[in-house]
């Protein structure tokens, strides 16, 4: 994973709390078997009219707006289903931090797994980012991890909370996977020890592998 | 000791791992997949040259995709298609077992794990699903996972997790009749709000919870996740283990003493300290349904649609407003003279036999009114299909007009071409109201298995108490 440790970027205002993940990648993209290029379809039902033609009401499509990187979002960002696609979406949209002031849990959970950061910032903090992003043209973000600041060129600045285990995650780039299998030695010590947990089947079941019909 | 609560007692027999004040490494007991969020966790694992280390307690299942209609057909969708192909090689070559969709087994995965007997007391269970907060009506700890994590769980049988805060809710007294557990847990969301449990893991109790038949536990513990709190779970009793005894995967004879009599220890001892508690009393509770765009939005069916003027908070307001003219509703209209266009009885939520009897039993006798232009029901597995057409219940649907399908999720996600066209209006059972999740423009109104029934006879929403419930549990 590319570590995080500082971004400077355009900020995106998106104004509405309980955006949930159904509205960043909706139900018919979840069929992909790859990672990748869920940022075109990104907040597809307002971001498109019928026939793909942008809607030129939903903030994403605003020219200044273009080529953002810094997403300021409301209250339980995230909220609903676990699918990782919507961080897959976000992330390859060109976002790399998302500012709110509280995130549903599994969504939050995915993004550190993507590399992006989801800050959490008081919830006065965020209207006034609001206001300063709305009213400014260009306006920009600057996010410095390690100090957990967010500030603009303007003299604004505010600290956001993260927790230190996740933030060390982010700035070394870590994968968690290979860190847990430095641990085997433990995961077989408490499987012998719960050897008990093992799956017995004690009636036949219709196990069957599906194969498309030629 | 200090006294523990249940998740705390079902934590602690999982740490393989825990440094105080960091994450711990937690076992996992059970891991269930499918085909819609485990194709990139198998490629990412085969990428790493890693294996799935338990595939004798990971169990797959076809559900999001499927088709509901007669599946010996061709599947038209190509992109399902290679999903459908994806889940069986993957299976395949690790040695995971399989429902496909054409096994007896198939199901909704949060159905068939109760169902087959693979969940079970004091489990630690995890899914690529948030609705996998259903199997902690058995007193598991059950949770939803991204797809990352699903290939953590592959490659470790293991996830990395903090711990959570504990949220009480109990439920007191007796629920009316014509009240369901979909009305309780609608109740819930609508006091607490879709964030309230956010970042808890919430133990329900009380009478009215502890008077509920698992089935109905799995419908209070499914939308968990839509107030927020990632996992529900009740303590294990009687009523779990008679559910479970017989079912393929539960120990059998003594076994099966045995295990009882550890489950039985799986509750919260007395002073146990939860970090917040709430009290609802279940005699208050009348039938519920949405009338916004996430499950929060409820209101009693005697009541009307509100106007988000009188709501405190102006991000509410904007919600509310912006909720009202997606849904084509006016403040101030009573709810029971909203009309609806089709009826979905499914859903991980309420497809289980209790809730095709209850519906049946309503519909008996009576017809799908001519405005409905189509009502479905689901049922959550192929099993509970068998069951159900064993004690006739599919010769009361379809004589009263409903369509009698094949397992699956449906129109609770429409990833199958089961979806409402756009502005139409439904009646469903499902737990998601979200804008365009069962079609573009969609309009979906959350509601009971009675509600929905009562609905689809009425051509609009109408208080199923004043139908004949005497015998609805």
């Amino acid at each position: 994973m590319q570590p995080f440790i500082k971004h400077t970027g355009l900020v995106a205002p998106l104004d509405r709390v309980n955006v949930d993940t159904d509205q960043m990648v909706p139900k018919q993209f979840l069929k992909a078997l790859t990672r990748e290029g869920f940022g075109r379809i990104l907040f597809y039902d307002w971001r498109y009219l019928p026939g793909e033609k942008p809607n030129p009401e939903f903030v994403l499509n605003f020219p200044r707006y273009k080529g953002a990187s810094v997403l300021l979002a409301r209250d339980n960002f995230g909220c609903g289903s676990s699918r990782e696609h919507a961080p897959w979406g976000i992330k390859d949209y060109g976002f790399r931090v998302i500012i709110a002031p509280s995130y549903a849990d599994i969504f939050y959970n995915n993004c550190f797994k993507n590399g992006i950061l989801p800050a959490i910032v008081p919830a006065a903090d965020v209207d006034e980012l609001f206001r300063r992003a709305e009213k400014e043209e260009g306006y920009a973000l600057s996010v410095d991890l390690p100090a957990q600041t967010i500030s603009d060129s303007h003299g604004f600045s505010c600290k956001f909370e993260i927790a230190p285990s996740r933030k060390e995650f982010l700035l070394k780039g870590l994968d968690d996977i290979g860190m847990t299998l430095e641990h085997d030695a433990a995961i077989a010590a408490y499987e012998k020890a719960h050897a008990a947990n093992a799956a017995v089947m004690h009636d036949a079941l219709d196990v069957k592998y599906y194969s498309r019909p030629s | 000791m200090p006294p523990k609560t249940l998740y705390e007692k079902i934590w602690d027999n999982h740490v393989v791992r825990e440094i105080p004040g960091q994450p711990a490494i937690l076992y996992i007991d059970r891991h269930l997949i499918h085909e819609g969020t485990s194709p990139q966790a198998f490629a990412g694992l085969k990428a790493e040259g890693r294996k799935v280390r338990r595939p004798d307690l990971t169990f797959a299942v076809m559900d999001h995709s499927v088709l509901t209609t007669d599946r010996s057909l061709p599947i038209l969708d190509l992109d399902a298609a290679k999903q459908f192909d994806a889940l069986a090689t993957n299976c395949k070559e690790s040695g995971v077992p399989l429902f496909d969709m054409h096994s007896k087994n198939q199901g909704i995965v949060h159905i068939i794990g109760p169902e087959l007997g693979i969940t079970q007391p004091g489990q630690t269970i995890v899914c690529g699903d948030s609705h996998t907060s259903t199997h902690g009506a058995f007193g598991a700890l059950a949770f939803g996972i991204g797809t990352s994590e699903i290939e953590h769980v592959l490659a470790t049988q293991c996830l990395v997790q903090s711990r959570s805060k504990t949220l009480h809710i109990l439920v007191h007294g007796k629920r009316p009749k014509g009240v369901t557990a979909k009305d309780i847990i609608l109740a819930i969301i609508g006091r607490m709000g879709i964030s309230g449990g956010n970042g808890h893991v919430i133990e329900y109790g009380g009478e009215a919870i502890r008077a509920l038949s698992m089935d109905g536990r799995m419908t209070v513990c499914n939308m968990t996740v839509e107030g927020g709190a990632r996992a529900g779970m009740v303590a294990p009793d009687d009523t779990t283990f008679s559910y479970m005894e017989g079912r393929p995967f539960v120990p059998r004879g003594k076994e099966f003493q045995d295990a009882v009599a550890r489950w039985k220890q799986l509750r919260s001892d007395d002073g146990a300290k939860f970090d917040s508690t709430m009290e609802f009393n279940a005699p208050d509770i009348a039938p519920q349904v949405t009338w916004g765009t996430n499950p929060g939005m409820v209101t009693s069916v005697n009541s009307r649609v509100p106007d988000p003027a009188s709501f405190s908070d102006p991000n509410d307001q904007k919600a509310g407003e912006s909720a009202l003219k997606y849904m084509g509703l006016k403040p101030g209209t009573p709810i029971v003279d909203i009309p609806v266009d089709r009826v979905f009885i499914g859903s991980c939520t309420n497809s289980r036999l209790d809730d095709l009897r209850a519906a049946a039993q309503l519909v008996a006798g009576k017809h799908v009114s001519k405005t409905v232009k189509q009502a479905l029901i689901v049922p959550g597995s192929r099993g509970i299909k068998a069951a159900a057409e064993k004690e006739g219940l599919d010769k009361i649907f379809t004589a009263a007009g409903f369509e009698w399908r094949d397992a699956g999720c449906s129109m609770c996600i429409g990833m199958n071409p089961d979806i409402l066209l756009p502005h139409e209006r439904s009646a469903s059972t499902s737990n998601r109201n979200f804008e365009g999740r069962q079609g573009r423009d969609a309009r979906t109104h959350l509601v009971s298995p009675v509600m929905a029934a009562a609905a689809a006879i009425a051509g609009h929403f109408v208080d199923v108490r004043e139908f004949d419930v005497a015998h609805v549990e």
